[in-house]
């Protein structure tokens, strides 16, 4: 098999990539990097990726869960939600240099942290004929909840070019180039009519953290918010905004409560829900935030 | 291998599949007594996570059951909520949402042909491996993957999670002059996708077959993608006759259950042992495929798929894949040659108090969701069945089919690491999507 003679002298940076509780849509935004895939692994060794490689590089032995490394950066995708994952990710921050997390289930516990909210009455209710086979904690956190991150890359999924962004960055050390603005100023780069003032279309784009190019609003949807928060989020105009575009108080607990549902920046939400539905506010107010 | 010892072997971690799975094997006396698949993904609620939302919601969200096949959810879901609602999506919108899952066929199964399968079959351990030792080829299967990741990306957004699908429609629809660029990217595919059936059809397949029942969707006239009639054909020995089924029969008909050493469910068919995905598909729908397909398969040694043979080697179902690939190239041509914007992005489904269900073709096999709407769309219950569940007693059996038989083999004796290799290989044929099997709605709190 691929034993590599050379491996021991290797000058190569090694890359791992890691599984959690998710889609494996992040890591195989790596594999959708078609252009770059294989210029990408003449300039890294990729010595831990089980969607691609069975072998560990340094000796070829044969993968396992828990890879020695050590590692120059791992990539982290999904969300802690079992006692021996929690204990999974302690040994991955051990043996790599930079641990970088991808995607919303990585870093904000993901749509597995709707299980955070949820009366845990109900989900015994509605336990299986033998649920003694099956473990599994109460909550979905993200990785930062557990080890340090170095960086924390955000999206459900990714975006493939932020992703190649952040690995060629901390192969050089230096800090990846990711804005931190919102939406709104993707939909301005792109020449997209904001769909909101054009046709009254409710969107998260004003507090959405920007990466996917404002997608959604150049399809005619408004954002979901499926890269969760900005970091300084205005959510009271935002509420009062939604509001104004048609959605109702379920809706808008909704909209939140999904791929970036235990972000903290959410947190004030049902407050602000049903603040607002005590005393409508002046809707104007709602601006997309300023760049820090 | 010692007659008359036992002997378990244990593989930790499969690799190049999706998902988070290993394989024990117990060995009694020359015979393989046990084989598992244990998929130790955990587990995740989404059935759970449903209940309480909106019926516009489920194309969005169990898209996230997987990032490698978000089209084949997005799609079940959308029927699923209509045929509650009463609603069918017909014409132009109907002919987009098979554009959008020939790309997603293609993107998928050339990512399985190339990154995931070919290097079984070539002695690498991964595709820069293979690359090391040809590079056009596997740039080839890149370019072709990228053609099926256009697709989805022009009509969807992006390849993962696309954001264009609604319950209904879209939520725009793309310009013919939008869509011709694709046109041209995809004559270009159809080259990739023949010279990937010659090149597939050219390995080394170990001589075997498997005896599943075999499930796909039947679509009299076409090749069944995203729609049809759950069609069954019993293995050899029993009625060659297609038993058809009602979709709300599904439940009935395929059961699940549980196995302790699994988060998974594992499911039987009528009772019985059953296969869903290209093997089945061909077998079913071998006669509607694309000539130019028919004619790769035919030429790649599959026999006649109009005269209803079919390919009972698990091994060969890469063979069936570059062939599915071709077909879909075709179809997504023809949909973008004869495409015609319609005039609305999506036909409206009021919510009504009703039970719908809902089942398209995955690009591993036949994937059902149910829901139960209370009367303003809210969703009270939803069920999943995904095709990695309803495969994996086919491919432990496989597995242990394919050892026994190395077994029984004259000649020196199997080591650990041939036998490991071969299970790899046994379920790496059904490109098990394991993160999708783990989604069920079971629950056990553990408190800290
Ligand atoms: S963040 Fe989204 S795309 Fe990424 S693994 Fe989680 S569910 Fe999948
Ligand atoms: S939901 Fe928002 S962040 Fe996500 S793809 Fe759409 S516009 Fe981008």
């Amino acid at each position: 098999m691929a034993t590599d003679p050379g491996l021991a002298t290797d000058p190569r940076p090694t890359l791992a990539v890691w599984k959690f509780a998710s889609c494996d849509g992040c890591q195989l935004t790596l594999l959708d990097c078609e252009d770059e895939l294989l210029g990408l692994t003449e300039r890294v060794r990729i010595d831990h990726f089980l969607e691609m490689t069975p072998v560990e590089g340094a000796g070829g032995e044969r993968a396992r869960p828990d890879g020695r490394g050590p590692y120059d950066l791992s990539l982290v995708e999904g969300s802690i939600t079992t006692a021996e994952d929690a204990e999974r990710i302690q040994h991955i921050r051990r043996v790599s240099r930079y641990l970088v997390t991808i995607g919303a289930c990585a870093t904000a516990g993901g749509i597995q942290a709707l299980r955070n909210f949820a009366e845990v009455d109900e989900f015994l209710a509605a336990v299986y004929a033998q649920p003694e086979y099956i473990s599994t904690l109460e909550t979905s956190t993200p990785i930062s909840a557990h080890v340090p991150v170095d960086f924390e890359l955000r999206g459900c999924p990714i975006d493939r070019r932020q992703l190649l962004e952040v690995i060629t960055a901390h192969l050089a050390g230096r800090k990846p180039r990711i804005p931190s603005h919102s939406v709104c100023f993707e939909c301005k780069r792109r020449g997209t009519t904001c769909i909101t003032v054009a046709h009254g279309t409710p969107c998260l784009g004003p507090v959405t953290h920007a990466g996917c190019g404002a997608i959604c609003p150049a399809y005619g949807r408004g954002c979901y918010g499926c890269f969760g928060p900005t970091s300084r989020p205005n959510l009271r105009s935002m509420v009062a905004q939604l509001r104004h575009d048609g959605m109702s108080e379920r809706d808008i607990q909704r909209v939140f409560r999904t791929f970036n549902a235990a972000s903290p920046e959410y947190a004030p939400v049902p407050d602000l829900v049903a603040e607002e539905q005590d005393s409508p506010r002046d809707t104007t107010e709602a601006r997309p935030e300023r760049p820090a | 291998m010692n007659h008359g010892g036992t002997r378990v072997l244990r593989l930790d971690a499969l690799a190049r599949v999706e998902g988070e799975a290993a394989l024990h094997l117990r060995v009694d006396g020359g015979t393989v007594v046990e084989t598992r698949l244990r998929i130790y993904e955990p587990p995740r609620f989404f059935e759970a996570f449903l209940t309480g939302r909106a019926h516009t919601e489920p194309p969005d969200i169990t898209a996230r059951i997987c990032g490698i096949c978000p089209v084949a959810y997005q799609m079940s879901a959308c029927q699923a909520i209509e045929n509650a609602c009463g609603v069918t999506v017909d014409g132009p919108l109907a002919e987009l949402r098979r554009l959008l899952y020939c790309g997603e066929w293609i993107e998928s199964h050339t990512l399985h042909i190339y990154l995931l399968h070919a290097p079984d079959f070539l002695g690498h351990a991964d595709v820069v491996g293979l690359a090391r030792d040809q590079r056009a080829a596997v740039e080839r299967g890149l370019r072709l993957k990228q053609a099926g990741n256009a697709i989805i990306e022009q009509l969807g957004g992006r390849p993962i999670h696309p954001v264009n699908v609604r319950v209904g429609g879209f939520y725009r629809t793309p310009t013919p002059q939008e869509l011709r660029p694709l046109a041209e990217r995809l004559r270009q595919a159809r080259e990739d996708a023949l010279e990937t059936v010659r090149w597939v059809a050219a390995f080394d397949f170990p001589d075997t077959v498997c005896d599943h029942d075999l499930l796909a969707l039947r679509d009299p006239g076409r090749y069944a993608i995203d729609s049809g009639t759950p069609a069954v054909m019993a293995a050899h020995g029993g009625s060659p006759a297609l038993r058809e089924f009602t979709l709300s029969d599904f439940e009935q008909r395929v059961q699940e259950g549980q196995v302790p050493y699994s988060t998974a469910l594992t499911a039987t068919l009528d009772g019985r042992r059953f296969l869903t995905g290209p093997l089945a598909r061909y077998a079913i729908n071998g006669r509607w495929l694309h000539p130019v397909a028919a004619e790769a398969a035919r030429a790649a040694g599959l026999g006649d798929p109009a005269g209803g043979a079919i390919c009972d080697n698990p091994f060969r179902s890469i063979v069936v894949r570059a062939v599915e690939v071709v077909h879909a190239v075709e179809e997504a041509l023809r949909i973008i040659d004869g495409y015609e914007q319609p005039l609305r992005p999506a036909v409206q489904v009021p919510p009504r108090k009703a039970v719908g269900a809902g089942a398209t073709e995955a690009p591993r096999g036949l994937l059902y969701h149910r829901y139960v709407l209370a009367e303003d769309g809210t969703l009270t219950e939803a069920r999943i069945v995904p095709p990695t569940a309803q495969n994996q007693t086919a491919i432990e059996e496989d597995v242990r089919r394919a050892v026994q038989a190395r077994l029984n083999r004259v000649g020196p004796a199997a080591d650990d690491e041939e036998l490991t290799h071969l299970c790899e290989r046994a379920i790496r044929n059904h490109d098990p999507c394991i993160s999708c099997a783990a989604h069920f709605l079971d629950l056990t709190v553990e408190r800290r």
